[in-house]
C-alpha cells in the first residue's frame, strides 16, 4: 500500500501539486487521470523519489520514504517497477540483455537462473523471437513489452507507468492494459498508472484519482466515474465524441 | 555568477560519479568495452594528425633555419622537443575534447532526454556512477599511451618529410632526435595527458548528465562540452608547464 499525505511540489514559484491526498491499495490497478499539464507525471515522478517533493510524505507500507536513508531507499527501489512513457530501454543492450540487466544487477543468481527468469518474464509478456534483437529493431508495442518485463523481472512490489498507452495503436494500447492489469493480479503487486486514456480508465480502473491543475478533484471507480456532478471531469471524460454519445444513449 | 553555479555542480557531480560500483565484475567489463570506444576508435585520428603534425614541425624549422652556422641536426632535436613537449599531449587533447567529448557528451544526453537514466535511478543504481566512471577510467588509462603513440609516429613523420624533400639528411635527423635527450619531457608529456583525459571525460559527462529538453538540447550540449573542455585544456596546459618546467 502506498500513502500520499498532503504532497505539494514547487519548481521555483510555481506550485504543480497542491496537497494530494490519497492511498494506492495493494492488487489493485490504481489510474491517475487529467489533462497534459495538470500534474500527473510529476505526481508519478515524485511518488518514486525522481522528484523531491516540497512538503507532506509518502510512505510504502506505513514506512515514510522521506525518512529512509539512502540504502534503504535502494533497498525499496529494488521492489519498484517502472514504465516510462518512452520505454526508457538501454539502447546499446539487446532485448534479453535489458530485462536481464535489473538481475545482473542486483542478484547473486548463477547465470542459469538470470537466463531463466529473464526467459520467463519474456514469456510473460507474449515476446517471441526478440531475445536478440535490439530496442531499435521492434515495434513501439514490443518496446512496451520489453519495458514491462524488465520492470517484472525483480518481482517488485510496486509497479509504476507512465502514460503506457502513449504513441500506440487502440489494439495495441488494449493488449497493453491487459497485460498489465493481468500481471498486477498475478503477482499482487500495487499498480499506479498515469493516464489520459479513457479507453484505459473503462478496460482496467479499479481505482481512479482525477488530477486538475495540481489538485486532486475526485476519487473513485470506473462504475461512478460517469455519474459524477463536476465539471472539470465531465470536461475530460466527455471530450472525445464517442463518450459524449454514449452519455446521451444512456440519458 | 554562472560560472560558480556550474562549478559547485560539477563538484558535486565528481561525489557521485566516485561512488561504489554495483558489481565489480560488472564495471571492469565497462571499462574494457569504454577502452575499445574511446581509446582504440581514436588511434586513426591520432595516427593521421601525428604523422602530418611531425612533417610539417621539421619543414617550417628546416625553413626557418636554413643558415650554414646552424647544424641540420637541430630540426630534429627542435621538432622532437615540439612534439614531445606540446604537440602530441595538448594538440591530440584537443582534438580529443572533440571526438571523444562530444560523444560522451551526445551519449548521455541522450539517455537523458530518453528517460535511460531515470530507469537506472528508479533500479536504485547510482546512474552517474554507473555511466561515467567506467569512461572516466578508461579514458584516463588510455590517453597517455595514444599520446605515446602520437609522439612516435609524429617524429616518424618528420622523419619521412625531412627525408622526402631533402631537407634534413636521414642521419642527421636521427642524430638530432637523440641529442640532449630529456626523459623528463616525456613524464611531463604523460602527467599533461592524464589531466587532459581527466578534464575532457568528466566535462563532458558533466554537460550530458543534466541536459534538459530533447534533441536540440543535446545538440547544445555536445557543443559546450568540447568548448568548455578546449578551454579546461588549454588553462591547465598553462599551469602544468609551469608548475612542471620551471
Amino acid at each position: 500500500m502506498i500513502e500520499v499525505i498532503d504532497v505539494h511540489k514547487s519548481f521555483g514559484d510555481k506550485e504543480i501539486l497542491k496537497g494530494i491526498s490519497t492511498v494506492f491499495e495493494n492488487g489493485k490497478t490504481n489510474l491517475i487521470i487529467g489533462q497534459s499539464g495538470s500534474g500527473k507525471t510529476v505526481l508519478l515522478k515524485s511518488l518514486v523519489g525522481l522528484h523531491d517533493i516540497t512538503s507532506g510524505d509518502i510512505r510504502y507500507d506505513d514506512r515514510s520514504f522521506l525518512d529512509l536513508d539512502s540504502s534503504s531507499k535502494k533497498r525499496l527501489r529494488q521492489d519498484i517497477g517502472m514504465l516510462f512513457q518512452g520505454s526508457a530501454l538501454f539502447d546499446s543492450l539487446t532485448v534479453e540483455e535489458n530485462i536481464r540487466f535489473p538481475l545482473d544487477m542486483f542478484t547473486d543468481w548463477s547465470e542459469e537462473e538470470r537466463r531463466e527468469r529473464a526467459n520467463f518474464c519474456i514469456n510473460r509478456v507474449k515476446l517471441e523471437n526478440a531475445n536478440d534483437k535490439f530496442p531499435s529493431e521492434i515495434s513501439g508495442g514490443m518496446q512496451k513489452r520489453v519495458a514491462i518485463a524488465r520492470a517484472i523481472s525483480l518481482n517488485p512490489k510496486y509497479l509504476f507507468c507512465d502514460e503506457p498507452n502513449s504513441g500506440l495503436d487502440p489494439r495495441t494500447s488494449i493488449v497493453i492494459d491487459e497485460l498489465i492489469h493481468e500481471i498486477t493480479q498475478e503477482f499482487g503487486m500495487t499498480t499506479i498508472i498515469n493516464t489520459h486514456d479513457m479507453n484505459s480508465v473503462m478496460g482496467i480502473g479499479e481505482n481512479i484519482i482525477f488530477i486538475y491543475q495540481g489538485k486532486k478533484l475526485w476519487e473513485g471507480s470506473k462504475d461512478d466515474i460517469f455519474h459524477v456532478q463536476n465539471k472539470e471531469l465531465e470536461d475530460f471524460i466527455f471530450a472525445s465524441k464517442l463518450f459524449k454519445e454514449i452519455r446521451d444513449n444512456n440519458s | 555568477m554562472r560560472i560558480f553555479y556550474h562549478l559547485g555542480r560539477y563538484t558535486l557531480f565528481l561525489k557521485r560519479v566516485f561512488g561504489k560500483p554495483e558489481k565489480h565484475h560488472i564495471f571492469l567489463k565497462q571499462i574494457v568495452r569504454e577502452i575499445d570506444k574511446l581509446g582504440i576508435d581514436s588511434l586513426g585520428i591520432v595516427i593521421i594528425i601525428s604523422v602530418f603534425m611531425g612533417a610539417v614541425i621539421t619543414l617550417q624549422t628546416a625553413y626557418n633555419i636554413d643558415m650554414p652556422i646552424i647544424p641540420k641536426y637541430t630540426v630534429g632535436l627542435a621538432a622532437r622537443d615540439s612534439i614531445l613537449l606540446e604537440f602530441s599531449s595538448t594538440i591530440v587533447g584537443l582534438i580529443l575534447a572533440g571526438k571523444v567529448g562530444s560523444n560522451i557528451a551526445s551519449e548521455i544526453g541522450t539517455m537523458r532526454v530518453t528517460e535511460q537514466i531515470d530507469a537506472l535511478e528508479i533500479m536504485g543504481i547510482n546512474p552517474a556512477g554507473y555511466l561515467v566512471l567506467p569512461k572516466v577510467i578508461a579514458f584516463v588509462f588510455i590517453i597517455p599511451v595514444l599520446v605515446i603513440i602520437s609522439m612516435g609516429v609524429g617524429i616518424t613523420g618528420g622523419f619521412l618529410a625531412g627525408s622526402m624533400t631533402g631537407e634534413v639528411p636521414a642521419p642527421e635527423y636521427i642524430y638530432g632526435i637523440q641529442f640532449a635527450f630529456q626523459p623528463f619531457y616525456i613524464i611531463y608529456a604523460l602527467i599533461k595527458a592524464v589531466v587532459f583525459g581527466f578534464i575532457i571525460s568528466t566535462i563532458s559527462a558533466y554537460w550530458g548528465y543534466y541536459v534538459q529538453g530533447g534533441a536540440l538540447e543535446v545538440g547544445k550540449a555536445s557543443t559546450k562540452a568540447v568548448v568548455s573542455s578546449s578551454i579546461q585544456i588549454l588553462l591547465f596546459n598553462l599551469i602544468l608547464t609551469q608548475l612542471l618546467l620551471a
